[in-house]
């Protein structure tokens, strides 16, 4: 089932939380909306499900327009950042829940309910837990009910809001990994919501990039990350290095010392840590810099440098190039970027 | 083993120490006298005295009308918690504020007002009376004032509770297909069972023990509208300390085995609960 959503406006008390969202995921797609907190990401996953009511805008899901449609009838699925199991129910009482408030003809028989709920808490293996109350389960446990508790009800649509947000990292990755193979499988339509770049680049076929209640870019994670659309989405996904320069006739200059002539235009400019060359000899391509820390701790070498025009920037390279250089702090090295970006600088203005 | 063991929390044997020197002093050595005063009666005496047809009649009437006040204090103290809680309106810090004046008016002031509203020149009671209702000077007015005092407690027990509730498990109810009245009845009602249960318990102790309201507007005719406690009162006024003193003991003891039935059935709705 696609979702489709156009021109969503909200605002909070007068606060504008989402200005004029317009997104489209179709049948069988995961898309990550990632943005910092705040951005209004979790309001428009609210907006889809039905819990909150946009001030104007269009959201058809399979092409329906489902305005006046209520939440539940909704056919979506929502799991809550912090699971909001229901504390008073077992394990199989919170599955079972969706199928035993169903009136009229869709509703089951008890027999029917216990086979279900039994078969979805074997796929999150914990069908020996079905008694337990949620106080009495992990935070990974708990997560796990709550999706299966939104899958009872077979939505076509699933929405997580922040669905991995407060478990430590290492359930984090494995219920990560979990979710985008249970997704393969059973091929619903997903958005979920994140503040992790990581998590949004792992998991997702799309990510939604927002910021400040706008989408900045939609792409595939290789998309976002290799051609970010904004300084925002170059910032936002994965670290970056921003140094000041000046661009004449297409050429870029780094440093800002004096000003700038009428031809220039001073910019800012930015490199990813992995898009630099070290050596140690100086070259016409290449600038002069000080390492200030090494940190080998990791798949590659994390240096921390400080360049002739003063400014810190940080430079992965690999442990052979490390170890042949044999490199030590106060050291003097020679660093060429390799892949410079620089962003119209009007963007951030409108 | 738990004799030596380690305590995190430094402070228990003077605390506890405390506590039980206070409950002494404030709570149990005051009762005991109430104990030691009709173990001066014989056997037979007291046993006369406490099934006597009027002190019978005012136990019933003590316990059925604070059992039925608490009753409509929890279903409509809930109804006002919820409109405090859940909207925000103009007044509402007022009407907030308003919900603790039983516990700060004298209470033979409220019986003296509720009896003046409810009697038969009254502004309720002229409207009553062509009806056939008689409030005031009856049963009826006992536990309408029963219900005035005990009130806030209802309120100020599932208030806390109910704040706390969060939007978020009846929006998951919502998502997964439940009507409103659904997630009332299955998610909000549960959650709130406990706090309503002790809610009721305070309102009904409060009740069984409420004197100064209910004279008022009771009429206190034995046999049909005299409650226990002034009964007590009226034994002691004929200088019949032990007779008194019989009547307390059974009250004492009836209400403290109904709290703690109530307080049992309390722990057991939150057994799930996280602590």
């Amino acid at each position: 089932m696609s979702i489709e959503v156009t021109n969503i406006i909200k605002s909070f008390n007068e606060q504008p939380v989402l200005k004029d969202i317009s997104l489209r995921v179709d049948t069988g797609e995961l898309v990550a909306l990632l943005g910092p907190s705040g951005c209004g990401k979790t309001t428009l996953l609210r907006v889809i499900a039905g819990l909150e009511l946009p001030d104007s805008g269009r959201i058809m899901l399979h092409d329906e327009d489902v305005a006046k449609v209520q939440a539940g009838k909704r056919k979506v699925g929502f799991v809550f950042q912090h699971y909001a199991l229901f504390r008073h129910m077992t394990v199989f009482e919170n599955v079972a829940f969706g199928l035993r408030v169903r009136r009229g003809a869709s509703r089951l028989a008890k027999g029917a309910i216990r086979q279900k709920v039994t078969k979805l808490l074997q796929l999150i293996q914990m069908e020996n837990l079905a008694d337990r109350y949620p106080h009495q389960l992990s935070g990974g446990q708990r997560q796990r009910v709550a999706l299966v508790r939104a899958l009872a009800v077979e939505p076509k649509i699933l929405l997580l809001d922040e669905p991995f947000g407060s478990l430590d990292a290492r359930v984090r990755q494995e219920l990560r990994t979990w979710l985008r193979k249970l997704h393969d499988e059973i091929h619903l339509t997903g958005i979920f919501v994140t503040h992790d770049q990581e998590e949004a680049l792992e998991v997702a076929d799309r990510v939604v990039v927002m910021d400040q209640g706008k989408i900045e870019q939609v792409g595939t994670p290789q998309e976002v990350f290799h051609n970010p659309a904004s300084e925002f989405v170059m910032t936002f996904l994965g670290n970056v290095n921003l140094f000041h320069g000046r661009v004449e006739d297409g050429k870029i200059t780094l440093g800002q010392a004096g000003s700038a002539t009428d031809t220039q235009i001073i910019t800012r400019l930015f490199v990813r840590p992995h898009d630099f060359e070290v050596s140690r000899t100086p070259a016409a391509d290449n600038f002069q810099a000080a390492i200030l820390r090494i940190n080998a701790a990791g798949p590659n070498v994390r240096l921390e440098l400080k360049s002739r025009f003063n400014e810190e920037f940080a430079a992965d390279i690999s442990h052979e190039l490390a170890r042949s250089l044999n490199l030590n702090a106060g050291d003097t090295v020679y660093v060429k970027p390799r892949n410079v970006r620089v962003f119209p600088p009007n963007h951030k203005a409108d | 083993m738990a004799r030596k063991r380690k305590r995190v929390m430094p402070g228990f044997g003077l605390t506890f120490g405390c506590c039980v020197l206070y409950l002494g002093l404030i709570v149990l050595i005051p009762i005991s006298t109430i104990f030691a005063s009709s173990a001066g009666m014989t056997w037979e005496n007291f046993w006369a005295t406490i099934t006597s047809r009027r002190v019978m009649a005012a136990y019933k009437l003590s316990f059925m009308a604070s059992f039925l006040a608490a009753l409509v204090n929890v279903v409509f103290g809930f109804i006002v918690t919820w409109a405090l809680v859940r909207y925000r309106f103009p007044g509402r810090k007022l009407i907030d504020a308003m919900v603790d004046l039983p516990f700060a008016l004298p209470t033979a002031v409220a019986g003296i007002c509720l009896a003046t509203i409810y009697a038969r020149t009254g502004w309720l009671g002229g409207l009553l009376e062509p009806l056939g209702i008689k409030v005031a000077y009856n049963q009826a007015g006992i536990v309408i004032a029963l219900i005035f005092i005990g009130l806030p407690f209802v309120v100020r027990t599932v208030q806390p509770v109910l704040e706390d509730l969060g939007q978020d498990v009846e929006d998951a109810a919502a998502c997964l297909g439940a009507s409103r009245w659904q997630t009332f009845r299955r998610i909000i009602l549960p959650e709130l069972t406990p706090a309503l249960l002790a809610g009721f318990a305070l309102a009904f102790a409060r009740g069984l023990g409420e004197y100064g309201s209910v004279i008022f507007i009771a009429g206190n005719i034995p046999m049909k509208s005299e409650i226990a406690p002034l009964l007590i009162i009226t034994k002691l006024e004929e200088y019949n300390t032990p007779g008194a003193t019989a009547i307390a003991v059974v009250m004492l003891a009836a209400s403290f085995i109904m709290l703690f039935a109530i307080n049992t059935i309390q722990r057991w709705s939150s057994r799930h609960m996280e602590r």
